[in-house]
């Protein structure tokens, strides 16, 4: 077979494999243990409940069902694209995520926007700055950006922008002016970490023969780093950016809630408050969707970046 | 075979000594002058967990009982961060909110320091099967991020601070188990542990008294990473609503009590945000000046 779709059809194989032992674990976590379900479906409160009110909808979700039945029957329904409902809405699953993804999407395209070029230009100038006090100041602003709690940022810049300069209304406020905040927000933790891992590779390309070469020879600093240093070194962003993908989602936990956004990670604020194990189930799958999809998508880029690592036909060694 | 064994027990007493030689030299050197920085981090964490150890030192009001009079004042001589909504003295809420913020942390990062590295050691040494067993295990735990795993705990254990220590330990543990892992491969093969083998001591005593000694430099500095990590976890957990109950301060949850005076009392999310920040950037300084000093370039 072609080396190239061998290697493809076994990274789909992965991919599939480690969504299966997610929602797997997801399910023990989440149904083995002995939480209370019925109340979680009628909100917390038993005492107002029938005998049979509270059988039929032991009845109606299955709990009445040994552990490993349920498991078989969502997890059948689930590779049918059937996340069950949910316990507080009664709305299927799937449509609650439709309904909050754009939302999501919208903040995470911003913070993307910011985070990346902010990222790399934040790590550019570290490693070529001239000035050796700035260098430093630019090498320590990552390990700082990490830091600094999510949620506290975000209220910074609320207080800031939206009631001590007014600029921007707190809530309410759509389009760009509804996004930017959150947006900034969240690119902060993102950018920091993306700053991170291409400063330690750049670092590591500049102390190479060739740059000290090219350096003696003349070559500006500013045509050095971008012609020579980025690129191998940009190829180690690559393999953050499953990790990069899935923190967008884990921050727009906190972002979301922030800024009172109905998106994904509100959902899951909300869910996980009313105990909604369906819905997530349905948050933590998606996560685990986006991260082995961006892998894939990343494992075939690495060959077309980086010629070292195409596969090989193996009669040829 | 026997060649490239017996060339790489010729070049490795060689290595080690210029190894030595140069962690020497760089131990004279940081004793003399340690970074300004680190200094400094190291005299923030100490001040931390005297507050976390000793809150009564420090706290200069009552940390629950509020002085109606003098609700929302900005900081001020008596006040150094102000007070909240109910007239209570954040700075002595801060103190006392240290034990509560530390003492999760703590528990949260020994939880997934002991499970992690428990797992990586047998990932190690049980052969293959239980090796990709456990691996892939870590591997679909690192698929979801680690506020959302997080999250997931907590929505089957419920809230509370024992909880949240435990949703954020297990998030955790996919690191220890790796990095135990890694270094129970590195000298699994080296002479001493085959030594030790050939002598008769038996695999659970070689793993405790050879294994682990060389592999606690870069568990402990990568626990220093994590505590970091877990302080802004804890805290984030705690914003969201799932930590300690009212009227407890904690840290994540003081700042969330400022979310609704925003407007008029800025020291309310300030402060106690910056008291997270100080304390994460520092413990952060100090993890990378332990893996440096670890594995010197």
């Amino acid at each position: 077979m072609n080396p190239v779709v061998a290697m493809i059809l076994r990274r789909l194989g992965f991919g599939v494999l480690v969504l299966w032992a997610a929602y797997t674990l997801a399910f023990l976590l989440l149904y083995a243990l002995p939480g209370d379900s019925v109340a979680a479906v009628l909100g917390g409160d038993l005492s107002t409940a029938t005998q049979q009110e509270i059988d039929e909808i032991r009845h109606q979700y299955g709990f009445d069902q040994p552990l490993i039945v349920q498991y078989l029957t969502s997890l059948g329904d689930a590779v049918r694209g059937n996340l069950g409902t949910s316990y507080t809405t009664g709305q299927p699953v799937t449509a609650a995520i439709g309904q909050a993804l754009p939302v999501t999407i919208e903040l995470a395209a911003w913070s993307l926007l910011i985070a990346v070029p902010g990222g790399i230009l934040v790590a550019l100038a570290a490693v070529g700055a001239r000035n050796p006090w700035l260098r430093n100041l630019l090498s320590g602003l990552p390990s700082v950006g990490v830091s600094l709690p999510t949620f506290w940022v975000g209220l910074l810049l609320l207080q800031f922008f939206s009631f001590r300069l007014g600029l921007i209304p707190a809530i309410g406020a759509r389009g760009f002016a509804g996004v930017i905040l959150p947006a900034l927000t969240l690119s902060l933790p993102l950018g920091a970490m993306i700053a991170q891992v291409l400063l330690r590779s750049l670092t590591h390309e500049w102390t190479r023969q060739f740059v000290t070469t090219y350096r003696a020879a003349g070559l500006s600093r500013v045509r050095l780093l971008l012609s020579h240093a980025l690129p191998p070194a940009g190829v180690s962003l690559l393999s953050i950016a499953g990790v990069v993908l899935g923190n967008v989602l884990g921050g727009a936990v906190i972002v979301e809630t922030v800024f009172t956004r109905n998106g994904i990670g509100r959902l899951a604020e909300t869910s996980v408050t009313g105990q909604d194990m369906p819905v997530v189930l349905g948050v933590v799958m998606l996560s685990a969707l986006v991260f082995v999809v961006v892998n894939l998508v990343v494992d075939l880029l690495y060959p077309i970046l980086d010629p070292r690592t195409r596969p090989v036909q193996e009669s040829r060694s | 075979m026997t060649a490239t064994e017996f060339s790489t027990r010729l070049e490795d007493p060689e290595e080690e000594s210029v190894g030595t030689q140069g962690r020497g030299r760089r131990t004279t050197t940081t004793m003399l002058r340690l970074p300004f920085g680190l200094i400094l981090s190291a005299l923030v964490v100490l001040v931390v967990l005297a507050w976390a150890v000793l809150p009564s030192l420090f706290v200069t009001e009552n940390p629950l009982l509020g002085d109606p009079d003098i609700r929302l004042s900005p900081p001020n001589a008596h006040h150094w961060f102000g007070t909240d909504h109910l007239g209570r003295d954040i700075f002595s809420r801060v103190v006392q909110g240290a034990g509560a913020s530390l003492g999760t942390t703590a528990i949260a990062v020994l939880m997934s320091f002991v499970t992690g590295t428990f797992l990586g050691l047998v990932a190690g040494t049980a052969g293959r099967v239980v090796d990709t067993v456990l691996m892939r295990i870590v591997d679909v735990l690192q698929s979801v991020p680690s506020l959302l795993l997080s999250l997931a705990v907590v929505a089957s254990l419920g809230s509370g601070p024992v909880n949240i220590a435990v949703a954020v330990a297990v998030a955790s543990v996919p690191s220890f188990a790796r990095l135990m892992r890694g270094e129970v491969l590195r000298w699994r093969n080296s002479l001493f542990i085959e030594a030790a083998t050939m002598s008769g001591i038996r695999t659970p005593e070689i793993l405790l008294r050879h294994v682990l000694p060389h592999a606690i430099g870069p568990v402990g500095a990568l626990a220093a990473i994590e505590f970091g990590a877990a302080v802004l976890a804890i805290s984030a957990l705690s914003f969201l609503g799932f930590g300690t109950q009212p009227p407890d301060p904690e840290w994540g949850f003081l700042i969330s009590e400022g979310r609704d005076y925003l407007a008029s009392s800025w020291w309310m999310t300030v402060i106690p945000g910056l008291v997270i920040a100080g304390v994460v950037v520092s413990v952060n300084r100090i993890a990378h000046a332990l893996q440096t000093e670890r594995r010197p370039s």
